[in-house]
């Protein structure tokens, strides 16, 4: 089988719009997923039975129903039953809308337990000490726990958000044009579409290797007993 | 300044505290000793409500600590604590960890937080160490910052859980002279220790816990010379001959 990449060079700047798409997905995804997560781990710890267990549901639902599926399902229903009720009568390009909603509220549930730990991984002696200064409950956490659980977590969230990057092409099957998409029709288009897929996955590969790379120096560094830095 | 009365405490089927009482007068140094697992960290946390008790009552400088109306982060607020394990916040630098609290407790500004921990940092004798970050220093070092950080609330009283167990043999005295230093200049203590060197300097009264249960509330000077129950003289051998 013989390949011809020469379409490549001349379709750069069609890919390129396709990979701010899929950035994008990923960033707000990740952004989104985090502020979100952190909501849901606290609501998840919070004293409140109630609020507890509506977190641990929302957490539980979305680990357990396929990301496309999600997807299908925000795509097909929910983001057109929204839309339809907000701004009746209008027809809107709904694609990119329903990706970022979708990818956000999907992944705060992932973040949400990575969170949950950190948080569990800051000693009771901690807590104790914040309230025995006279901070709330709130405060404690905003002040005292939650920055140490998010910058031990740094790694994990950052490799979530990896993970993300990839599960973003996943948005071919709501007809939106991410990277992956649009070197498929490029392909399709010009019939390089082999050169053309295997092409994104070393894309995908080179970029993901990287900052996996660049996680694991971090990790390093977030380690180093501090006694050294001095 | 401090009353403790017939406090009772259950973790689940599990009785940590028996009908405890103590008093804790203004001025006044009290020291609670007592073999581990007796209940000494569970009762000097009721004081400021970090545990919470089924039976008795506790009250603060007149305010009761386990009435539902009584605003407990206020009370905290005036009431020192020094842990064992120091329990500075890591991410924050010495100086920041001192005025945390005085900023978003008390509302002070940053100037005038800064130029108290300043100058209880003079105190503690750490004034060079304020940018740097807990894990830098060391365990006595911490402890102190601890101290400073406490005394930074201009409390009314201090509860010191074990302050030195948790420290190096050589490191055991730098923070223990600024608890004396505290406790000459006034302050109402209520000290976990089993350092009897501190107790016979500066305490007013020794408590001897076991198994939950106030066994002795006595004055130092009888408490050390005559102790009245054989659960305290037994303790007392063994923790003297170490
Ligand atoms: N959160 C808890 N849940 C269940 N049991 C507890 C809890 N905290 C303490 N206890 C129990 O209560 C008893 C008293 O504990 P406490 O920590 O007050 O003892 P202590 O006198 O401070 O001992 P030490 O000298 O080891 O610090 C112990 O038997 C302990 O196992
Ligand atoms: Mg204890």
């Amino acid at each position: 089988m013989a390949f011809d990449w020469s379409s490549i060079p001349g379709s750069l700047p069609i890919l390129w719009q396709g990979m701010i798409v899929t950035l994008q997905i990923a960033l707000v995804g990740a952004l989104v997923g985090i502020l979100l997560g952190t909501l849901l781990a606290l609501l998840r710890l919070s004293p409140s039975r109630l609020l507890s267990w509506l977190s641990a549901a929302y957490v539980t639902v979305f680990r357990s129903i396929p990301l496309v599926m999600v997807l299908f399902w925000f795509h097909l229903i929910l983001i057109p039953l929204v839309v339809g009720l907000l701004f009746p009568g209008k027809r809107l390009e709904l694609g990119f809308i329903t990706a970022l909603t979708a990818f956000s509220l999907f992944e705060a549930s992932y973040y949400a337990e990575i969170i949950r730990a950190g948080i569990l991984s800051v000693t009771k002696g901690q807590f104790n000490a914040g309230l025995a200064l006279g901070m709330n409950r709130r405060q404690v956490m905003r002040l005292v726990i939650l920055p140490q659980a998010l910058r031990r977590m740094i790694p994990l969230l950052l490799t979530q958000a990896i993970i993300l990057f990839q599960d973003s092409t996943l948005v071919y099957v709501i007809n939106l044009d991410d990277f992956f998409r649009k070197a498929y029709n490029v392909g399709n288009t010009v019939g390089t579409l082999n050169e053309m897929i295997l092409f994104a996955g070393a894309v995908y590969l080179v970029i993901c290797t990287l900052a996996s790379g660049c996680v694991r120096q971090l990790h390093r560094k977030l380690t180093v007993p501090a006694r050294e830095i001095a | 300044m401090i009353s403790i009365r017939n406090v009772s405490k259950w973790f689940g089927e599990f009785q940590a505290l028996k009908k405890c009482s103590a008093e804790v007068h203004k001025g006044e140094v009290v020291v609670i000793c007592g073999p581990s697992g007796s209940g000494k960290s569970t009762l000097i946390k009721c004081v400021n409500g970090l545990e919470s008790f089924q039976e008795g009552e506790i009250w603060v400088d007149g305010i009761s600590v386990a009435d539902r109306k009584t605003d407990l982060p206020k009370l905290r607020s005036r009431v020192g604590m020094v842990f064992q394990h120091f329990e500075l916040f890591p991410h924050l630098s010495i100086l920041d960890n001192i005025t945390l609290a005085q900023c978003r407790v008390l509302g002070r500004s940053k100037k005038q937080a800064v130029e108290k921990a300043v100058q209880l940092l003079e105190l503690v004798g750490l004034a060079e160490q304020k940018p740097k970050f807990p894990a830098q220093l060391s365990g006595g070092q911490q402890q102190r910052v601890a101290i400073a950080r406490a005394l930074a609330m201009d409390p009314i009283a201090m509860l010191f859980d074990e302050p030195t167990s948790a420290l190096d043999p050589e490191m055991i005295n730098e923070v223990l002279d600024v608890m004396v230093e505290l406790a000459q200049s006034g302050m109402t203590m209520l000290v976990v220790t089993h350092e009897m060197g501190f107790a016979k300097r500066v305490a007013n009264r020794i408590i001897f816990m076991d198994r939950g249960e106030v066994v002795e509330d006595r004055p130092k000077q009888t408490f050390f010379e005559n102790p009245e129950t054989n659960r305290a003289r037994q303790f007392l051998s063994k923790i003297l001959t170490h």
